[in-house]
């Protein structure tokens, strides 16, 4: 009856939950279409992400093929497609606040190459001998353009520009599926014998330039796909950890587990399409990271497949000191050691109560200040979000079309508190979003404790509206910017990590610089560029940057844009900042990131993975020379 | 390598430079009480509201440096920290302005009316003023005058204050609150006052510097001082002191503001105020102790014509853009950044780069009256020229200076002969025309014979008055001129030789002139364009050699820094001659002093000028860099030890002669 009880409690949680996330992520189709297939196929099998992704996904733009906003013909910003909540809402105030920030006119277009056309496409550098014995050990394979084209990008500015004008760099020969960790010791063990060259495939998230081919590459160039890796082994729920393929996406990843009744808690921004083997090799860090933990502190055990053997520890503990953690040099290798394939994370049971939240303060100041008690106080929510007045500004545009009198009277009526009797200034007001989880409680208990400090700093609950609306906007702002690649704005974010004293300093220089670097280099509109504090820590903080702007009149704005952009870092850096919190390192500004380099080095003297930073490693001739010496001697015993 | 970007090769003769506008013409058409009361609502730095000045101290008192600082000397004191909170609290009462608009505008009127009788003409680049408005509102500034009056301190307020800007905070020394009531007054219209020396006192250096910072963090109001540290007494610009200017980086340097703009000032008189007291001071009169009394003394000057002012306000220079690839600011992320350290090799050599810079900005931008090139003339012929040959050589020098990008003031069709004498008439106490020749003036043999000593001081007073004048122009010609200085006393003409002389006379005299630190290749450079230019050395493959059209104005040049290579010449003398080991560094002045009067009265010496006190001292500060000299301290006595064959060397490469040879020149 006890357990029944606890079990039908457990269910309605997990139905909860699924509800919450398919608020942000798929509300309409998506639970029921997954519930449908989940039921007819192996409890814990995930929806696989199809071998050909160019069918449900755009090949040169963010995300699914129907999702993307698009200006109708009574010039309205509509969203289409069904597998948002935003699906075919209005967005009366984006046309205006588009236009006004960028300078942008709906008369002037930039529409993409329509098609993707193949035969523009070199054909592939094949290895013969690899292929055959792919061939023969029935690993499936492709060869065909548009699969190729697919896997030779991320989603950095410069990749996605050069997609839409329909420029094509070194692509990977080919592409091959794995199906399992096995698999990926075989094709591994087979490019070292064939002298291929892999790069590993996740989610092609990244925005670290991490998935160029080298252009002078002369191997042929692997792409090795994991997206069919994306089976969950096992649950452990006495030691509360799941063994996962490293493939899997993370919103299945979270279904799965909700259907179960836990969760991982790790939501980055991305989690729709990237893998959790993409987490471990980038350090990944989710919005919910205040409970959970970012991923180094869910992972309990990797795998890992090397060109010179599997690594993985003997145990799965949550600590131990033998010397240097062999998990902290794999994550944020970004795949150029090796192919993560499995790994062993920290489950939590599903929380019961969740809960949005807002909250208004008088100046971007005084919203710092409060981030910072609420840390010091350790008592942050699940995510502690602020953002700057421009974000603010923008993410007022992407309200919808509001369908009562009453409810636009409502939002009146608290512009009119919080400016009018308030006093706030509509140019400086921040706003800091909310989320709360775990015991209904508790989370209320929190919630008035987080409300009393922000009080304390001029802050004023602003219900959770415009809380969820702020979390709504890291979903769509990929979707945003292929819309303004359509009218001349390009854009991209980058983020910091930086201790709390600086960050209103870093902020203001690293915004005012880029401001001041576009009018030096021409650019005739004035930038967006805005940031919030996304992360709070006992030491510091992480500051996320929306940079773009209006590139009419420039001759080569993808350069323009990366000077800006390299201009920011170098101000982040001379303020104390860090050059990347999660997103990884920047490949221009890689220099800086030596000391993995030299371990890659060692590992990479075969220079099978995609050397990346092969170029900055060798320092001391000497040692590495001697270095390499060993290696041979190792591979010579072991064959 | 930085002071590579300090000038442009370019002409000089081409810098483009904004025009005058006469400020007190509109001020005697109308009424002084209602300029008074104006309506003054000037715009602030990004909006920030006016603070007041009671806001700053208990920022300053409550920042976390200063709670820093106190602790740490509690520590080591073991006195309370309340204690030690205290005597800051006295310190910052000392120091800081108390900004009163109500003195502002009494100043304003008062000045108005003295302006008026004292003065021809105010004249100010308009642009300027418009960039400055500018500037005030984008980021934190720094007003950087020149300093050769006490009017400095007064006149840029005043014209901020008339064109409606915000009213600048000014460092000032101690000593202007010994002045009853004056020295209240400055502090009311935004004066705020340091000691003159507090070297370890690390309290005072952190209420100081704070104090500073807040102001210029917060963009409450530009903050005011004098690079040159004091009034020149000479007319020249002083080497740059970089202590404050440093302090007023840091803020950008821990990124705590996103820029500074750094605004030069050029403030030229046509005549000082303090002229005749200046000549006097160097002789070695003391300079009065500033008093009340003294100052309603000094009305006698009201009687006098004082001729133009002329105030350039510089382009602003961004802090941010000279410190571009110079200054990684990295260096400040890995301390607490309200602990204060040692700033690194880098930063220092780049500040004083910069105060240097900012330094010959001001000296580019001085105006000068046609005058100055009269008295240039006038001093190399201490016995009177002939009127008419008088305006001839000022017309030449005149192309001379603007071939080389003087700023003179001295409009096309204004005569050289009406030039000459309008600028005569100005300085009747110190100049004379007598039957059509022109001479120093010299007073008259009064009734009963007077010592000679008494003579000499008298002449020497409108020497060396005269001489400031000449030095308002020497920064223009300095470069040409330790050519020209070079050609003469190098071995051979070859290139290496010259250089090699020009750079050693650039070092000897690099206390007296504004000559940037680690710019002899780019110094050399411009020398020999500009002599180049204007044909007066030809430059061959391996020589550089004198044209014969050229040999007037390499002898006039050499003819105008003479006074300044005897005078070094001199004191190397007296060290050799006159010491036997070592002097009391008090006894130095004095002691050189009346070895040069000796020497004057015996006829063997004519320049007067080196009883000049400010040259005596920048020749020691040159031995002891040079190494000559060597300080040693036993208690609170410094003596000089005298190191004699270094000074020996140093005296005969300045005259020219290989140190075995035996001295002709010497018996100067």
């Amino acid at each position: 009856m006890a357990s029944s009880g606890h079990g039908s409690g457990r269910q309605e949680a997990a139905d909860r939950r699924l509800r919450l996330i398919a608020g942000h992520l798929h509300p309409r189709i998506a639970a029921s279409e997954c519930k449908a297939e989940a039921a007819e196929s192996d409890p814990v099998r995930a929806k696989t992400v199809p071998k050909r992704r160019q069918e449900v996904m755009k090949w040169n733009g963010w995300g699914y093929s129907d999702s993307r906003f698009l200006f109708n013909k009574k010039g309205q910003a509509e969203f289409t497609g069904r597998r948002y909540r935003l699906g075919g809402l209005i967005f009366p105030s984006l046309k205006d606040w588009f236009e006004s920030t960028f300078g942008a006119n709906l008369q002037h277009k930039s529409p993409p190459t329509a098609a993707l056309n193949s035969s523009a496409i070199t054909p592939p550098n094949l290895n013969e001998p690899f292929l055959q014995d792919l061939k023969s050990m029935g690993i499936p394979h492709s060869l065909e353009a548009e699969d190729r084209v697919f896997r030779a990008h991320g989603h950095c500015l410069h990749e996605i520009f050069a997609l839409r004008e329909g420029r094509f760099g070194r692509l990977p020969d080919m592409v091959v599926w794995p199906n399992c960790h096995d698999d990926v010791v075989k094709i591994v063990e087979l490019a070292c014998q064939h002298n291929a060259c892999l790069i590993p495939y996740g989610g092609g998230t990244s925005v670290s330039s991490a998935l160029e081919c080298p252009p002078d590459e002369m191997r042929s160039i692997v792409s090795l796909d994991t997206s069919q890796m994306n089976h969950i082994l096992w649950i452990d729920e006495k030691n509360l950890t799941a063994h996962v393929e490293a493939g899997i996406v993370g919103q299945e990843l979270e279904r799965l587990l909700n259907e179960s009744g836990f969760c991982t808690g790790h939501e980055p921004d991305s989690m729709e399409f990237s893998t959790l083997g993409g987490w471990v090799a980038t350090r990944a860090s989710g919005m919910k990271k205040n409970i959970y933990g970012n991923i180094e502190d869910l992972v309990v055990h990797i795998k890992m497949v090397t060109p010179r053997g599997v690594v993985e520890k003997s145990c799965q503990v949550p600590r131990m000191s033998t010397g240097p953690d062999i998990h902290h040099f794999i994550m944020g290798s970004e795949g150029t050691l090796g192919v993560v394939t499995e790994v062993t994370l920290k489950i939590r049971p599903l929380p019961e109560y969740q809960k949005y939240g807002s909250v208004v303060f008088p100046n971007f100041e005084q919203g710092v200040a409060c981030l910072r008690e609420v840390a010091k106080q350790r008592c942050a929510p699940a995510s502690i979000r602020l953002m700057d007045n421009a974000q603010f500004q923008f993410g007022h545009a992407l309200k919808p079309q509001v369908s009562s009198i009453f409810t636009s009277f409502l939002d009146g009526l608290k512009k009119f508190y919080i400016t009018k009797f308030k006093g706030f200034d509509t140019h400086r007001l921040c706003v800091a979003t909310l989320l709360f989880e775990g015991d209904r409680e508790k989370v209320l208990q929190h919630e008035k404790q987080v409300y009393d400090i922000a009080a304390k700093f001029g802050g004023l609950a602003a219900g959770e509206d415009n809380g969820q609306r702020g979390y709504m906007l890291t979903f769509v702002i990929a979707y945003l910017r292929d819309l303004g690649m359509d009218y001349y704005v390009i854009g991209e974010s980058f983020e910091t990590s930086v201790p709390w004293d600086r960050v209103l300093d870093l902020c203001r220089n690293v915004k005012e610089r880029i401001t001041r670097e576009c009018k030096e280099r021409g650019v005739q509109f004035p930038p967006m560029s805005t940031c919030r504090v996304t992360q709070t820590y006992d030491a510091g903080a992480c500051v996320y940057f929306y940079f773009a702007f209006n590139y009419r009149g420039l001759a080569d704005p993808v350069h323009v844009y990366e000077q800006v952009e390299h201009a920011a870092r170098e101000e982040i850096l001379a303020n104390g900042g860090s050059l990347s919190h999660h997103h990884g390192a920047p490949k221009p500004m890689s220099d800086t990131c030596e000391t993995t380099n030299q371990i890659a080095a060692y590992i990479q003297s075969h220079g099978l993975l995609r050397p990346r930073f092969l170029h900055l490693v060798v320092h001391d001739g000497v040692v590495d020379a001697k270095a390499t010496e060993d290696d041979e001697r190792l591979c010579r015993k072991r064959r | 390598m930085a002071s590579r970007t300090l000038y442009s090769q370019r002409d000089p003769a081409l810098k483009k430079r904004d025009d005058f506008e006469d400020i007190l013409e509109e001020r005697r058409n109308s009424s002084d009480l209602k300029y008074a009361l104006k309506c003054y609502m000037p715009v602030l730095y990004k909006g920030v509201t006016p603070c007041k000045p009671s806001m700053i101290k208990t920022m300053v008192l409550q920042s976390e440096q200063l709670r820093y600082v106190v602790t740490e000397l509690s520590k080591e004191t073991g006195e309370a920290t309340e204690v030690i909170q205290g005597e800051a609290l006295a310190i910052l009462e000392e120091m800081a302005h108390k900004l009163h608009l109500g003195t502002v505008r009494f100043f304003a009127y008062m000045l108005n009316k003295a302006f008026k009788v004292l003065y021809q003409r105010i004249r100010v680049n308009e642009d300027g003023i418009q960039r400055l408005q500018q500037a005030i509102q984008e980021h934190p500034l720094v007003l950087l005058p020149s300093h050769r009056s006490y009017m400095d301190f007064l006149i840029v307020s005043y014209l901020l204050y008339t064109n409606d800007l915000a009213l600048p905070v000014i460092a000032a020394g101690m000593d202007f609150l010994g002045m009853k009531f004056v020295g209240e007054m400055l502090r009311m219209s935004g004066a705020f006052f340091i000691r003159r020396s507090f070297g370890g006192d690390r309290l005072y250096w952190a209420v100081f510097s704070e104090y500073v910072k807040t102001i210029l963090r917060n963009g409450y109001a530009p903050i005011e001082f004098f690079l040159e540290g004091t009034r020149s007494r000479t007319c020249k610009s002083l080497t740059p002191k970089v202590g404050l200017l440093s302090i007023a980086m840091e803020p950008f340097f821990k990124g705590e503001v996103f820029d500074v703009s750094m605004v030069p000032i050029s403030i030229s008189y046509e005549r000082v105020l303090e002229e005749a007291l200046y000549a006097r001071e160097l002789l070695g009169v003391p300079k009065p102790k500033e008093s009340t009394s003294g100052l309603l003394k000094a009305r006698r000057i009201l009687s006098e014509d004082y001729g133009n002012i002329h105030v350039y306000f510089g382009q602003p220079v961004s802090l941010r853009s000279l410190a571009q690839g110079r200054i990684n600011r990295s260096q400040y992320n890995l301390m607490p950044r309200h602990i204060s350290r040692r700033p690194g090799e880098d930063v220092q050599v780049f500040v004083n780069d910069v105060a240097y810079k900012m330094v010959r900005l001001q000296e580019e931008s001085m105006v000068l009256r046609p005058w100055v090139l009269v008295a240039t003339i006038l001093l190399q012929n201490p016995h009177g020229v002939e009127a008419v040959w008088l305006a001839e050589q000022t017309a030449w020098l005149r192309g001379l200076a603007q071939a080389f990008g003087a700023f003179l003031d001295w409009p096309d069709h204004i005569s050289a002969s009406r030039a000459v004498a309008s600028g005569l008439a100005l300085h009747p106490n110190l100049v004379c025309t007598e039957r059509g020749r022109v001479r120093l003036a010299t007073e008259p043999k009064g009734p009963g014979a007077r010592a000679p000593e008494e003579d000499l001081f008298n002449h020497a007073v409108t020497v060396l008055s005269c001489a400031s004048y000449r030095n308002q122009v020497l920064h223009v010609f300095l470069r040409p001129a330790l050519l020209a200085m070079a050609m003469d006393v190098a071995p051979t003409s070859r290139k290496d030789d010259v250089y090699s002389c020009f750079g050693y006379l650039r070092d000897v005299f690099s206390n007296e002139f504004i000559l940037c630190p680690g710019a002899e290749v780019q110094d050399f450079d411009e020398a020999c364009f500009l002599l180049t230019k204007c044909s007066a050395i030809q430059i061959l493959k391996q020589d550089i050699v004198a044209t014969e059209r050229g040999r007037p104005t390499l002898s006039f040049l050499s003819a105008m820094f003479q006074p300044f290579l005897l005078g070094y010449q001199v004191v190397c003398r007296y060290l050799c001659e006159e010491v036997a080991e070592s002097l009391p560094e008090k006894s130095y002045v004095a002691g050189v002093r009346s070895y040069a009067v000796k020497r004057i009265l015996s006829g063997e010496l004519a320049c007067l000028e080196v009883l000049s006190s400010d040259l005596q001292k920048n020749v020691l500060a040159a031995l002891l860099r040079m190494g000559a000299l060597r300080k040693s301290k036993a208690g609170e006595l410094v003596t000089l030890r005298v190191n004699k064959s270094a000074i020996n060397t140093i005296e005969n490469t300045l005259g020219g002669r290989v140190s075995t040879q035996k001295p002709v020149l010497a018996r100067l």
